[in-house]
C-alpha cells in the first residue's frame, strides 16, 4: 500500500522529517505518536501533497506508484484520504455541494459515473447519521462556524463517503468528548477491511482501546524512533517519550 | 504553485466573442445635430422627441466626462464612434418572429438566448436588442391579455405615446451626467414596460443586448412603469464578440414603480472585457436608477463579470414612505479590467428601508472598487440601511478598494456598514485538492460560496446561467 524510504522533507526550506521509513501493507492500522513538533502532520502533510511541503531525499510508493509524481488531487482521487488536525471553512460552500464534487471526481477518476443528486443525498444523510452529526450540517457552509469536535466529526463524515484506501488521521480524537471518541472508533471500524489501510495521528492511548492498532510507531525528530505493538502505546502513557528520546540520542 | 493554478482557473476564453457576419446600415463616425435627426427620422419620431434628444444633446456639449471614477483609460474620442447601426435586414421591420433573418436568430441561440416561442417553456419574454435595433419581442400576445406592455421603446414612442411622454426622463434627467445625457440625444432603442395596475406580470421579461459592429456605442434605454399595486421581474442579459478596439456602451434604465408595487431587476453583464493583455473591451458606462412610491419595493440584482470598465451604480430613490431598496451586486474582474461600481440608496420617505449586499472578486492585475452612498433626507425619519461590502482576492496583484459615503440628515435614521476583505486561501485550495477536486474546480466553488448571498436573489433562469458564468454544479439541486 505504501512504502516510504529514507524521506527527508522541508518546510518552506526548514528540514522536518529526517530519514523517515514506513510501510503500511494492505489492511493494517498503523499508530503514530511522539510529542508536539516532532513532525506527524508534516508526514501527513508530505504525502497528501501540500504546496510548500518538499520531499528532498528518500522515495514513496503508494498503491505500487511513485506518490510523488501525482498531483495532490491525483493521490486523493487515487484514494489516499487525509483526515486534517486543523480543518479549515470554506465559507457559502455547502457541505453537501462539497463532498459530492469530491465523490464525483473520485468517481469519474474511476470510469464511473457520477451519483445523481438524490442517490448521494441519501448517502450523505447516512454518512452525518454515522458520525452523529445533524443532516442540516450538510446544507451548511463547509466548516463554516463549526465547533472543533463538529469540524472532527464532518472529516470523518467526509472519509466515510470518499471509502478511501489509505486514510491517514491527523488526531481527528483530538478535541472530541468521550461518544465522539467511540464514534470516531465506531467509524474507522466499520470501515476496516483487508485492501484499506489507516495510519492514525494520535496522543492518547485511550483511542487505541477502541481502535485496535498492528503497529505503534514513535516519531520524533522527523524520524520513527521506536516501533513495536500495542504495549508501546500502553508504555509511553506510563513513561512519556522522554525515555526513548534518551535512548536515541 | 497554487496561485499559478488559480490563474488558470480564471483564465478562461470569453465563450460569447464570435463576430457575426450580418449586413448592416451603420451610420459614418461622428456626432452633430445632423447624426440625431438622421436617428429621430430614422424611427419616425414625432417631434417633441427630437426636440427632447436635441435639447439633450446640447446639455451634453457643456458638460465633462467625470473623472472621479477609480478607473483609468485613455481619452475616449466620440468622433469616432458611430451612433447608429441596424442589421440591414431590420430595414423594413419584421411583423413576426418568422420574418427575423434566420442568421441573426442563429447568433441569439449560440448565445443561448431561446428566441422561439416553442422553445420558451421557461415562460421568458424576450426582447433582444442587436447593435441598436430591437429585433423581435417573444410572447407579446399572451403578456397583452394581461394588459402587459412589451415593446421596443421606439414602438411605445408610437402606439403609448402619452406613458413614454411623461415617463422619459423622469427618473433620470435628460442632463443628469455625461453618459446620460449622451443616451438622452442617441438612444437608439432598447424595451419598454408597462405593467397596469394591480397586475402581476405573468413571466419574467427579459432582455438580451448585443453588441455586434465594430466601432459602433451602444446607447440603449430601457423604461419600466409599474402602475400601482403590479408586480414584474425583468431580465438583462449581455454579451458583445472579441474585437481589438474598445468600444462603448452608454445605457440608461429607468424604473418608475408606484405605490404598493415591486420592481425585480436582474442583469447578468457579461460583455467582452478584453483580452489578457487590456486589449478591446467594452467602456461600459451605465445609469440606472428607480423611483420607488409609497410602500413600493425595487431590487437591483446584478452580476457583473464582463466588460473592460465598468462604471454603473444602480440606484433607488426611495420616495415614497416605506418604501424599500435592495442592491445585490457580484463584481468580478479579471486581467486588468476595472470596475467601479456601487449603488446610491436616497431615502426621502419614512421608514424607508435599504439593503445593500456588495461581492466583488478581483483576479489577476484588475482593480474593483465599490462606491456606494446612502442619503438619509431629514424627512426620512425611522429609516434604515444595512451594507454589507465583501471583497475576495485571487493572487496578490489586483485590487480591491471601497468607497462609502454615508450622508445623514435625521438622527433617527439608522445605518449599519459591514465589510470584509478576504482572499482564496492556499488551505482552502489544498482541502479541495485533498479531497480530488481540480484546482479550477476549487476557485469556481469557492468563488461561488462567496456569492451565494446574491445568486439567491436572482431569478432561477439567470441562476444557472451566472452560475455557468462562475461554474456552478451542484447548487440548487441540494434542499
Ligand atoms: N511553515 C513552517 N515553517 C517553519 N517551520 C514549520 C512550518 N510548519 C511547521 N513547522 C515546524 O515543523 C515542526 C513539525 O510540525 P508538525 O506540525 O509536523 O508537528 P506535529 O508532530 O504534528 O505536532 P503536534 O503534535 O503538535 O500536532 C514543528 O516544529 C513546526 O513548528
Ligand atoms: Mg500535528
Amino acid at each position: 500500500m505504501l512504502v516510504v524510504n529514507d524521506l527527508h522533507a522541508t518546510v518552506d526550506g526548514k528540514t522536518i522529517l529526517n530519514g523517515l521509513s514506513l510501510t503500511v501493507n494492505p489492511g493494517e492500522v498503523h499508530a503514530i505518536m511522539g510529542p508536539n513538533g516532532s513532525g506527524k502532520s508534516t508526514l501527513g502533510h508530505v504525502l497528501a501533497g501540500r504546496p510548500g511541503y518538499e520531499a528532498t531525499a528518500g522515495t514513496v510508493s503508494y498503491m505500487g506508484r511513485d506518490l510523488f509524481e501525482q498531483d495532490t488531487e491525483e493521490r486523493a482521487r487515487n484514494g489516499l484520504f487525509l483526515a486534517f488536525q486543523y480543518p479549515v471553512e470554506i465559507p457559502g460552500v455547502s457541505n453537501m455541494e462539497f463532498l459530492k464534487a469530491s465523490v464525483d471526481a473520485a468517481r469519474e477518476h474511476r470510469g464511473e459515473e457520477a451519483l445523481d443528486a438524490v442517490t448521494f443525498m441519501k448517502m450523505a444523510r447516512e454518512a452525518s447519521k454515522t458520525v452523529d452529526l445533524d443532516p442540516a450540517f450538510l446544507k451548511r457552509g463547509v466548516n463554516e462556524g463549526f465547533s472543533g469536535g463538529e469540524k472532527k466529526r464532518n472529516e470523518l463524515m467526509q472519509m466515510l463517503l470518499l471509502e478511501p484506501s489509505l486514510a491517514i488521521m491527523d488526531e481527528t480524537d483530538s478535541g472530541l468528548d468521550i461518544d465522539a471518541l467511540q464514534v470516531v472508533a465506531a467509524g474507522v471500524n466499520s470501515m476496516r477491511s483487508e485492501n484499506r489501510s489507516f495510519v492514525l495521528v494520535t496522543h492518547y492511548q485511550r483511542l487505541l482501546n477502541f481502535i485496535e492498532p498492528d503497529f505503534v510507531h514513535v516519531l520524533s525528530g522527523g524520524r520513527i524512533v521506536r516501533s513495536g505493538d500495542k504495549s508501546l502505546a500502553l508504555e509511553l502513557e506510563e513513561r512519556g517519550y522522554a525515555w526513548i528520546e534518551d535512548e536515541v540520542a | 504553485m497554487s496561485q499559478e493554478q488559480i490563474n488558470q482557473a480564471i483564465d478562461k476564453e470569453y465563450a460569447a466573442g464570435f463576430v457575426s457576419a450580418i449586413e448592416s446600415d451603420t451610420l459614418p463616425p461622428g456626432l452633430d445635430e445632423e447624426v440625431i435627426r438622421f436617428i429621430s427620422a430614422k424611427k419616425n419620431e414625432p417631434e417633441w422627441l427630437l426636440e427632447w434628444r436635441l435639447e439633450a444633446y446640447r446639455g451634453w456639449l457643456e458638460m465633462a466626462e467625470p473623472e472621479w471614477a477609480h478607473v483609468h483609460y485613455p481619452k475616449i474620442d466620440f468622433d469616432a464612434i458611430s451612433y447608429f447601426s441596424s442589421p440591414k435586414s431590420m430595414e423594413d421591420g419584421p411583423q413576426s418572429l418568422d420574418e427575423v433573418d434566420p442568421e441573426l436568430l442563429r447568433i441569439y441561440e449560440k448565445l443561448g438566448i431561446p428566441l422561439h416561442e416553442q422553445e420558451m417553456l421557461a415562460g421568458v419574454a424576450v426582447d433582444a436588442v442587436f447593435d441598436s435595433v430591437s429585433v423581435a419581442t417573444t410572447f407579446r400576445s399572451k403578456l397583452a391579455e394581461a394588459g402587459v406592455i412589451f415593446c421596443p421603446i421606439s414602438e411605445a414612442v408610437h402606439e403609448h405615446p402619452e406613458l413614454v411622454k411623461k415617463y422619459l426622463g423622469s427618473v433620470v434627467p435628460r442632463k443628469d451626467n455625461f453618459y446620460a445625457a449622451l443616451n438622452s440625444a442617441v438612444f437608439s432603442d432598447g424595451s419598454f414596460v408597462y405593467i397596469p395596475k394591480g397586475v402581476r406580470c405573468p413571466m419574467e421579461l427579459s432582455t438580451y443586448f448585443r453588441i455586434n459592429e465594430a466601432n459602433t456605442g451602444q446607447f440603449e434605454r430601457t423604461l419600466i412603469i409599474a402602475d400601482e399595486d403590479s408586480h414584474v421581474s425583468y431580465l438583462e442579459g449581455c454579451t458583445a464578440p472579441m474585437r481589438d478596439d474598445n468600444q462603448v456602451h452608454a445605457a440608461v434604465v429607468e424604473l418608475v414603480c408606484l405605490d404598493r408595487a415591486e420592481i425585480k431587476y436582474s442583469t447578468v453583464q457579461n460583455w467582452y472585457p478584453g483580452d489578457a493583455e487590456g486589449k478591446g473591451g467594452i467602456y461600459n458606462f451605465v445609469t440606472k436608477r428607480g423611483v420607488a412610491h409609497n410602500d413600493a419595493k425595487i431590487s437591483w440584482t446584478q452580476v457583473e463579470t464582463g466588460s473592460a470598465i465598468t462604471w454603473k451604480y444602480p440606484s433607488c430613490v426611495l420616495r415614497g414612505d416605506n418604501s424599500i431598496g435592495e442592491f445585490y451586486s457580484v463584481a468580478l474582474t479579471n486581467n486588468l479590467q476595472q470596475a467601479d461600481t456601487g449603488t446610491k440608496m436616497i431615502h426621502l420617505g419614512k421608514n424607508t428601508r435599504s439593503t445593500i449586499i456588495s461581492k466583488g472578486i478581483s483576479a489577476g492585475r484588475s482593480s474593483n472598487a465599490y462606491r456606494g452612498l446612502v442619503r438619509m433626507s431629514p424627512r426620512a425619519s425611522g429609516a434604515r440601511n444595512y451594507t454589507q461590502c465583501d471583497s475576495l482576492l485571487l493572487g496578490d496583484k489586483c485590487a480591491a478598494h471601497t468607497f462609502p459615503y454615508i450622508e445623514t440628515k435625521n438622527p433617527s435614521a439608522v445605518i449599519e456598514h459591514e465589510a470584509t476583505t478576504s482572499k482564496v486561501s492556499d488551505d482552502q485550495m489544498y482541502l479541495c485538492q485533498q479531497r480530488g477536486l481540480d484546482p479550477e474546480k476549487a476557485v469556481s466553488m469557492i468563488v461561488n460560496g462567496f456569492c451565494k448571498e446574491v445568486f439567491k436573489e436572482l431569478p432561477m433562469e439567470f441562476a444557472v446561467e451566472a452560475g455557468k458564468l462562475l461554474e456552478v454544479s451542484l447548487e440548487g439541486s441540494v434542499g
